[in-house]
């Protein structure tokens, strides 16, 4: 069976007698039409070679008789035309030969049938630890707004920890974060004495020392808590924490930047709000609320009380305020005139924003390396 | 802390119910947690920063809603009507006040002739329902006291008071005082007492004595009303471990000008349940004067810091109903004297009232607003790489795992030599040092999962861990792989086995080999020209299966199958292998640049070779053979097949080597490519091997 012998009528080169611009544009109009349905007729391999040949081969294809009797025959006058007319018809010609394949409709694929309907088979493909992955989406939030990340010591020193961000020595702000002390201090001046970091915001004093303003700076790290594991506590969690100063930073800037923030992490349909609260190391200080990105605000599921926000309607996300002026005295002499630059502050715990995200209900499902659990995020 | 909202509403007229006033409340920064009860028992479950000590009560707290409301307060003076001395005063009561800098106010007064029961039905009522227990009348009278308006005060037995004075004073080292809670305590030099002519009678500030309490039998009251030292107060009860409502407030700061108020109050509820007569008038020994400098506000200030164009008029109303009293100076209201009420001793500076202005305002009525920056942005010297890592440790199939950074002593000794750092208050004792190794955290991991049934187990952390070296502490950056052997297993690629003996010891060579290439592949995201491989891991690896990676001749990993005695000990219910990093070193080392070679234009000819080689001689010595032979030609070698079993005979085995070679010059002839095979037999018959057929 040969390609051609499908076709109707098939197509044959004829002899041109007229040779104006309009006959030979519908001679080659015909051609490629022809050419183009024998293509799509194409059903296997062997149509394929035999399309291939009958419109190439260089003894008896098509074109080869085109050049002949259009070409050769051609008078004096119009062979300039035509030869032009000719190339062009080759070109095409060629293009569809090339673009012929076989088309799917194959009765014989029914025999080799591959049951496709049994699963796959998958390669083992790691997960992203659902805290450090929701640490790192803040993250990028940030330096995609001009923020470099910075990192501390996780063991510091009561300075950094506590002095130098406005908890003077016995104050009772110091009671709200339940310190874990190294061993063996005794001897120590008191700014001198290690304990694990209770937050992130060492770093901020460590990244002023180092660079002066203007500075944006968004810290990702572990700290530690004296606090006995539960489902909402461990003594170990992350926490990620952000700074900028400027000579123009305001409370209106803080408020815009965690706005920008929180949509871009959350969903541009979360809303947010500020409540002033307190922390030693910024003035004014504020908690954000979001708008409770699960009930939509409405604090309900359907007819179910909406957990996550309590049935408020708004999810307390992070603390933040302008960076107290008490905070920018430690680090006056690198530039940071607190009559000159301000800045806000802000730092929010990763573990929750990911027990949240995720609708994970128990802190502790994140440090028992599960697998079952952890493989839930790859 | 519960507070009533019927409480607040005795002093101001909100427009709004309940569950609006908590909302206002909260808005300013007075938080409302929670609201429970209902009606004229409405209950508020507040969280009042440690910087609100004036807010710690109903009082405080109408002052608040009266501000955001912009309607009156009510003076507290009128609660106290007129008291007048009734009774003459017989004996004079002394108040002698050693130490005017942590007692710089006292006040004092008498009644005499009371009756102890009961407290009535509606001061009972109301400290019940903020879970305080009513005791009796002139107690409650400073319980009730402490919740209306704030101020602590404490009452005495007038009669167990020995020698009509009182002193105030350091204690002695030693000295002893039972407390109102029956407890007897050893007092130090540093903590500061209430004594009478002969023994202290209460801990300033923060619990009174059990002897000179009020009970039964009191005819005659002493009623204390001072103002203590926030630092005194604090050391003192972190020092007895005694943590009251008096000292919450003292310790962040009293009002100062509410002592003979306070004393009044008292009095007048104790008179008004148990009769008698005050006796004199409120003695009030004040020694040294609160210093509350008034202080500058720029509105220029207030704006730079804030971003919103707010006036000097908007601002002069705000602080004004919050108590503060301003002076304007300076044109236009661009700036204010501004004088600061004796109840807020947390306002000092000028940003301190800055808050309070942008507090009432409202924060959500501040505009958005983007800053602009114009510094540059820095990675991480190593998050490229880092990335890099972890991407290539998720491909090869290992879950990202968080442990915590606790570990054991114990553990400590076994999986490291470091010196440790330790704490002082662990959790338990299981965590009571830094982690100094990546690897308990690991088979702790482990274990979990196998304990759960999950045998397929691969994890992999990156992190610190935490050591005192030269008496710096220092936290080197670690990687540690965990996996299991049905794991490796699992996926082991048919084609790649080489090692066709049948036997459990050819099963766990090939998975232990799956293992080492993950390790090669996470190496290989760092720079480095030679990885060398050696026997020296530490004792808790399998000695025969375990093996250091050397780069450039620094150890950057180590890896293989753990003890049979770290398993047991862990009860791990499968052979576990781990592989630590050491990510400072490869760090150094930098990323792996890539490398292009000219693709070949001749095509490669394989050659097998099969030889017997005695145990002793490993692949490593293959390879070093074969490499020096230094044959530009011999471009690749690889093992296809190992055997070994009864047919080759016990300490040998059989490989089956296939050589590439191929040559940039023009295609190989076969004379070469004879005179290389025989090389390469020469070389592996040197190193004891025979060829076989």
């Amino acid at each position: 069976m040969t390609a051609h012998s499908k076709f109707t009528v098939a197509y044959t080169v004829h002899k041109l007698t007229d040779y104006s611009p309009a006959a030979l544009g519908k001679a080659a109009i015909e051609c490629v039409s022809a050419c183009s349905s024998e293509a799509s007729a194409v059903r296997n391999e062997a149509d394929l070679k035999a399309f291939r040949d009958r419109w190439l081969a260089r003894k008896h294809g098509i074109l080869t008789q085109i050049n002949d009797l259009w070409l050769k025959g051609a008078p004096k006058e119009s062979k300039r035309e035509a030869g032009i007319r000719v190339n062009e018809l080759k070109v095409r010609i060629q293009e569809l030969v090339d673009g012929a394949h076989v088309s799917a409709v194959q009765p014989e694929i029914a025999v080799d049938r591959v049951d496709l309907s049994l699963p796959g088979i998958h390669r083992p493909i790691g997960a992203e630890h659902p805290v450090l992955r929701a640490s790192r989406e803040m993250c990028a939030v940030f330096q995609r707004m001009g923020y470099s990340v910075a990192e501390g010591p996780v063991v510091e020193t009561d300075y950094y920890n506590f002095e130098a961000l406005n908890f003077p020595p016995n104050h009772p702000a110091r009671d709200t974060q339940d310190t874990l002390f190294i061993a063996g201090q005794e001897s120590k001046p008191q700014r001198e004495k290690l304990l694990l970091r209770t937050h992130t915001s060492p770093v901020q004093i460590r990244t002023m020392e180092r660079l002066r303003p203007p500075i944006r700076i968004v810290i990702p790290g572990v700290v530690h808590r004296n606090d006995p594991p539960d489902a909402s506590h461990s003594p170990m969690f992350h926490q990620i924490e952000g700074l900028a100063v400027d000579t123009n930073i305001t409370f209106g800037d803080l408020k815009g930047t965690l706005d920008y923030a929180m949509k871009d992490f959350f969903g541009s349909s979360v809303k947010t709000s500020f409540r002033p609260s307190f922390f030693p190391f910024t003035e004014p200080s504020a908690e954000l609320y979001i708008s409770c990105f699960i009930c939509g605000g409405t604090g309900k599921r359907g007819s179910d009380p909406c957990r996550p926000c309590k049935q408020t309607g708004w999810i307390e996300i992070l603390g933040c305020g302008m960076v107290d002026p008490n905070v920018f005295e430690f680090v006056k002499d690198n530039g940071y005139d607190p009559k000159k630059v301000s800045g806000f502050a802000w730092g929010m715990g990763a573990d929750r924003v990911a027990l949240l995200k995720y609708g994970v209900d128990d802190l502790q499902l994140f440090f028992h390396g599960d697998v079952r659990f952890l493989a839930q995020w790859a | 802390m519960k507070l009533s909202a019927q409480w607040i509403r005795d002093f101001v007229d909100v427009p709004v119910d309940d569950r609006r006033l908590a909302e206002a409340l909260s808005g300013v920064g007075i938080a409302v947690e929670g609201i429970g009860g209902s009606g004229k028992d409405t209950v508020f479950e507040m969280e009042i920063g440690t910087n609100r000590p004036d807010a710690m009560n109903h009082y405080g707290v109408a002052r608040e809603a009266a501000a955001i409301y912009d309607v009156g307060l009510k003076p507290l003076s009128a609660l106290s009507h007129q008291l007048s001395a009734k009774a003459p005063q017989d004996a004079p009561f002394h108040i002698t006040v050693e130490e005017p800098q942590l007692c710089p106010r006292f006040s004092a007064c008498v009644i005499k002739n009371v009756k102890i029961k009961p407290a009535p039905e509606k001061i009972a009522h109301r400290l019940q329902l903020l879970d305080q227990r009513p005791i009796s009348n002139a107690v409650d009278a400073t319980n009730y006291v402490l919740w209306e308006m704030g101020k602590p005060t404490h009452v005495f037995d007038l009669d167990l008071l020995e020698g009509g004075r009182l002193l105030i004073r350091k204690a002695i080292q030693g000295e002893k005082l039972k407390t109102l809670d029956g407890v007897e305590r050893t007092l130090s030099s540093e903590d500061l007492v209430v004594a009478d002519a002969k023994k202290p009678v209460g801990l300033a500030g923060v619990m009174g004595g059990y002897d000179t309490m009020i009970t039964d039998k009191t005819r005659n009251v002493l009623i204390e009303s001072a103002w203590w030292d926030p630092l005194t107060v604090r050391k003192t009860s972190r020092r007895h471990g005694i943590h009251t409502d008096a000292s919450h407030r003292f310790e962040r700061g009293a009002d100062f000008e509410s002592t003979v108020l306070s004393c009044d109050l008292v009095a007048r509820l104790i008179l008004d349940s148990g009769g008698g007569e005050l006796s004199g008038d409120v003695v009030d020994v004040v020694s040294r004067k609160l210093d509350q400098a008034p202080i500058v506000l720029r509105i220029s200030e207030v704006r730079r810091i804030l971003g919103e164009k707010l006036t000097g008029g908007h601002v002069f109303r705000i602080l004004k109903k919050l108590g503060f009293n301003l002076i304007p100076e300076g044109e236009e209201d661009a700036e204010f004297r501004v004088q600061i009420p004796s109840w807020r001793l947390d306002v000092e500076r000028e940003i301190d009232l800055i808050e309070e202005i942008a507090r009432l305002h409202g924060y959500d009525k501040f505009e958005n607003t983007l800053p602009s920056f114009s510094g540059a942005v820095v990675e991480l010297p190593n998050a490229a790489v880092d990335k890099a890592f972890r991407t290539r440790a998720l491909a090869l199939g290992y879950n990202e795992a968080v442990s915590l950074t606790f570990i054991s002593n114990a553990d400590a000794e076994r999986f490291s030599s470091a010196s440790v750092l330790e704490l002082e208050n662990p959790l338990s004792e299981e965590a009571r040092v830094m982690r100094t190794s990546m690897a308990p955290g690991m088979l702790d991991m482990i274990a979990w999962n196998l304990n759960r049934g999950v045998e397929e187990v691969r994890l992999f952390e990156t992190g610190r861990i935490y050591e005192m070296r030269d008496k710096e502490r220092i936290e080197p950056e670690r990687a540690c792989l965990g996996t299991t052997m049905a794991a490796l297993k699992r996926w082991l690629p048919a084609a790649a086995m080489l090692d066709i003996s049948k036997g459990e010891g050819a099963g766990t060579a090939e998975a232990l080999r799956a293992f080492k290439g993950d390790v090669e592949s996470l190496l290989a995201v760092f720079e480095c020209a030679e990885i060398r491989f050696d026997r020296e891991t530490q004792e808790y690896f399998h000695r025969g299966r375990s093996a250091r990676a050397l780069a450039n001749g620094a150890v950057v990993a180590q890896f293989g199958q753990v003890a049979e005695s770290v398993r047991a000990d862990r009860k791990l219910r499968q052979e576990v292998f781990l592989a630590e990093l050491d990510l400072d070193r490869l760090h150094k080392l930098g990323a792996r640049k890539v490398k292009i070679a000219v693709l070949p234009k001749y095509p490669p000819v394989e050659r097998d070779f099969s030889f017997i080689f005695a145990d002793e001689v490993d692949f490593g010595r293959i390879e070093q053979a074969l490499s020096g032979l230094q044959l530009q030609e011999l471009r690749a070698f690889a093992p296809v097949e190992i055997f070994r079993g009864a047919a080759i005979g016990s300490g040998k085995y059989s490989i089956l080597l296939r050589v590439r070679l191929q040559s940039d010059e023009g295609t190989l002839r076969d004379q070469q490519i004879a005179a290389w095979s025989e090389q390469i037999v020469k070389a592996l018959q040197k190193l004891g091997g025979v060829q076989r057929a």
